[in-house]
């Protein structure tokens, strides 16, 4: 009881990362200190979404596209995100502010469609608002 | 204790917060000192009010009066005019859902008055952050009554009262306590499954964020009764708000000695622990739980042995979802005689549902089982959107059941559903209008299962990742008449081949659809025509339909 773990652990790891992932020498780490072989690691690192292997930006925007959000247009919210950052969905900007990733649902379906970056949740959100939703995100203003 | 002539309550959920419910709370004080009536009027930050799409929303009681969405400059007016001189703002209570309808402030309690709140008796009426709202209201009462009663009590009046699991599954509640409490092991484990991931579900966000403390009682009472001693909430990484709430819920719980040791005096040792989950849908099944609780992947294991005897760490383990919980202490305090007062025969009590799609109004609603789908979908939710046809509801979520408007009258309870091969599921209500194309509501839900199957068992596996490729093809007017047989099979086989409930529900709806709306199937296929025009029917068409 109270123990932490392996998911904990990760978590912690991440969380203390300047580019939201768990490298290969933190993975590594990991694994010495809990005497868990790396293979088992990476097993449960690559299971779940909101860890990642790969650097990523400082901010992390998650659209839903559950099949409510997907019925009030998700898409073209998506839509609207790849344009302003140009990036692909899964991939990160050139200045490693943002990173685009799709959510299976962000539990917020009566406000849909939806968004979060990082902690904070969007509702109802406009195709016309995100590049001011991102311009005061990256501004450090939200 | 103070009594004031009126009290506010501000809905701050995680919507509204982000819209500034904070800033306009911290307004309502200053105005209200500014007018002198800090001694009459009372402002509490309070769970949502229900009403969710419509920005800051706040009540005025004893009057009832909804007031959204409230702006800054609002602020001072409603004072004045409303707290002041007792004039009803009608401009303010009047507009609701951004002008698309009208809805004036005495629909607002029609709205509630439609319902019946047992589970949600607190949300929008106490300050979630505050243990002396929830004990004003009659909280953890019923712990003491439990204590009092001893746990052989407790579980016979969680028998009698014949509460159902509100996860899906619908197991007796009370029969899965005994089962834990009559296993001998000196370590056994309670886990709240708070894992709420199935599309169209959020039910259990709006318990946790406004009234907290109605789960650790309900947890609490339910450890007690199973003698476990350490219990686990195991929560989505997403719910950021209700994990922050829940944690001040326990460490507010444990300095007035509702957890820990000896609790209210009774020898009884019990503490929760909140378990982050890190985003996957298959951890909502149990094992699979258990698997995550552990640090592990979440793979759902092989059953039996069944948690209730080997569970958490290999002991006798109890998982009840959060709505189950929230309902033992009205019943403990209450009575098993007063809660089947409620619902229907084989299904007493209430149920929380998550409405949305193209209805007027979408949001958190409790009704009493036995309530018919029409009821739920006319009056509650107020129809279709821009008095459209309804084409269909999903009910249950996306691994739940396609309901159409020929099957709406039948009342929303587990018999009368099992009848049209439906439940109520995880309680989502998507109801969809006749502009919808089927097929890409179904590649939706194709898309999802694919993504989220964990990839344990060959049929779920390569079965879902078929079943989404034949839908894109058809959507892409590549399809053949054949697929439609296709993927009947494979439904079939998912059906009765997977491991676990994921893959067995997965081809739900896919393969509902071909029964119920076989002509637009056909239409895709053979003339290459989507009559609601989301199809492309090209090529070109991006992958993420």
């Amino acid at each position: 009881m109270k123990e932490r773990s392996l998911i904990d652990k990760l978590h912690e790891v991440q969380n203390g990362s300047k580019e939201n992932y768990i490298s290969k020498s933190e993975a590594l780490k990991v694994s010495k200190r809990s005497k868990t072989p790396l293979a088992e690691i990476y097993g449960v690192l690559t299971f779940y979404t909101l860890f990642s292997e790969k650097p990523r930006g400082k901010h992390i925007i998650r659209v839903c596209r559950s099949l409510s959000c997907h019925m009030a247009d998700a898409n073209k919210i998506i839509g609207k995100l790849k344009e302003t950052l140009g990036i692909n969905v899964g991939e990160t900007t050139f200045d490693k502010e943002f990173t685009l990733e799709e959510s299976s649902c962000l539990g917020m379906c009566s406000v849909s469609p939806a968004l979060m970056i990082d902690d904070i949740p969007f509702g109802n959100v406009e195709i016309d608002e995100i590049p001011e939703i991102i311009k005061k995100v990256k501004g450090g203003e939200l | 204790m103070k009594i004031y002539r009126t009290h506010v309550l501000v809905a701050e959920d995680n919507k509204s917060l982000l819209k500034g419910a904070k800033e306009i709370e911290e307004l309502f004080i200053k105005e209200i000192k500014e007018f002198g009536l800090e001694n009459e009027v009372f402002i509490t930050p309070t769970g949502s009010l229900g009403f969710e799409d419509v920005g800051i929303a706040i009540a005025v009681y004893p009057e009832g009066i909804v007031y959204a969405p409230v702006e800054k400059r609002d602020v001072k007016e409603i004072v004045k005019e409303h707290f002041l001189k007792g004039r009803v703002i009608e401009r303010l209570a009047k507009t609701f859902l951004k002008g698309e309808v009208q809805i004036s402030s005495t629909k607002a309690e029609q709205i509630f008055a439609t319902q019946t709140r047992i589970v949600l008796r607190n949300v929008g009426l106490i300050n979630p952050e505050s243990i002396d709202d929830y004990i004003g209201r009659d909280g953890y009462t019923a712990l003491e009554k439990s204590i009092e009663s001893g746990p052989e009590w407790v579980i016979d009046e969680l028998k009698k009262s014949e509460l159902k699991g509100r996860g899906g599954a619908g197991f007796p509640s009370g029969r899965k306590l005994e089962f834990t409490a009559k296993a001998s092991d000196p370590v056994k484990y309670i886990i709240c499954n708070a894992d709420e991931g199935e599309p169209g579900t959020f039910k259990d966000r709006e318990i946790m964020e406004g009234d907290p403390h109605s789960l650790i009682e309900g947890m609490i009472i339910a450890a007690f009764s199973t003698r476990a001693s350490y219990g686990y909430i195991y929560i989505r990484g997403e719910y950021d708000l209700s994990i922050s709430r829940l944690e001040k819920a326990i460490n507010d719980a444990r300095s007035y000695g509702l957890l820990g040791e000896n609790i209210l005096g009774s020898g009884f040792n019990f503490d929760i622990e909140i378990k982050k989950g890190a985003g996957a849908y298959i951890c909502g099944e149990e094992t699979a739980l258990i698997e995550s609780i552990e640090g592990k992947r979440g793979e759902p294991r092989k059953k039996p042995p069944y948690p209730p005897t080997c569970g958490l760490w290999g002991k006798p383990t109890v998982i009840n979802n959060v709505e189950t919980l929230v309902n033992i202490p009205p019943i403990i305090e209450n009575g098993a005689d007063w809660y089947k007062k409620f619902g229907v025969a084989g299904s007493y009590g209430t149920k929380v549902f998550s409405l949305m799609g193209d209805l007027n109004w979408k949001g958190i609603i409790e009704v009493p089982f036995g309530t018919p789908l029409s009821y739920i979908i006319d009056e509650i939710g107020g129809g279709v959107k821009e008095g459209k046809r309804l084409k269909g509801v999903i009910l249950g979520g996306v691994s739940g059941s396609l309901i159409t408007p020929e099957q709406l009258d039948t009342p929303v309870d587990f018999n009368s559903l099992a009848t049209i091969e439906a439940g109520p599921g995880s309680g989502a209500i998507i109801a969809f209008d006749e502009d919808r194309c089927i097929v890409d509501v179904a590649k939706n839900i194709a898309y999802f299962f694919r993504h989220e199957s964990c990839g344990k068992c060959t049929p779920c596996r390569v079965g879902t990742e078929q079943i989404y490729e034949i839908i894109e093809w058809i959507t892409k007017g590549e399809g053949r008449i054949s697929d439609l047989d296709t993927l009947e099979k494979l439904g079939d086989d998912l059906k009765l081949t997977s491991f676990c409930g994921l893959g067995q529900t997965a081809p739900n709806i896919v393969v509902q659809s071909l029964a119920k709306f076989t002509t637009e199937w056909i239409e895709h296929i053979k003339e290459k025509k989507c009559r609601a025009g989301v199809c492309q029917m090209t090529l070109e068409e991006v992958k993420n339909g």
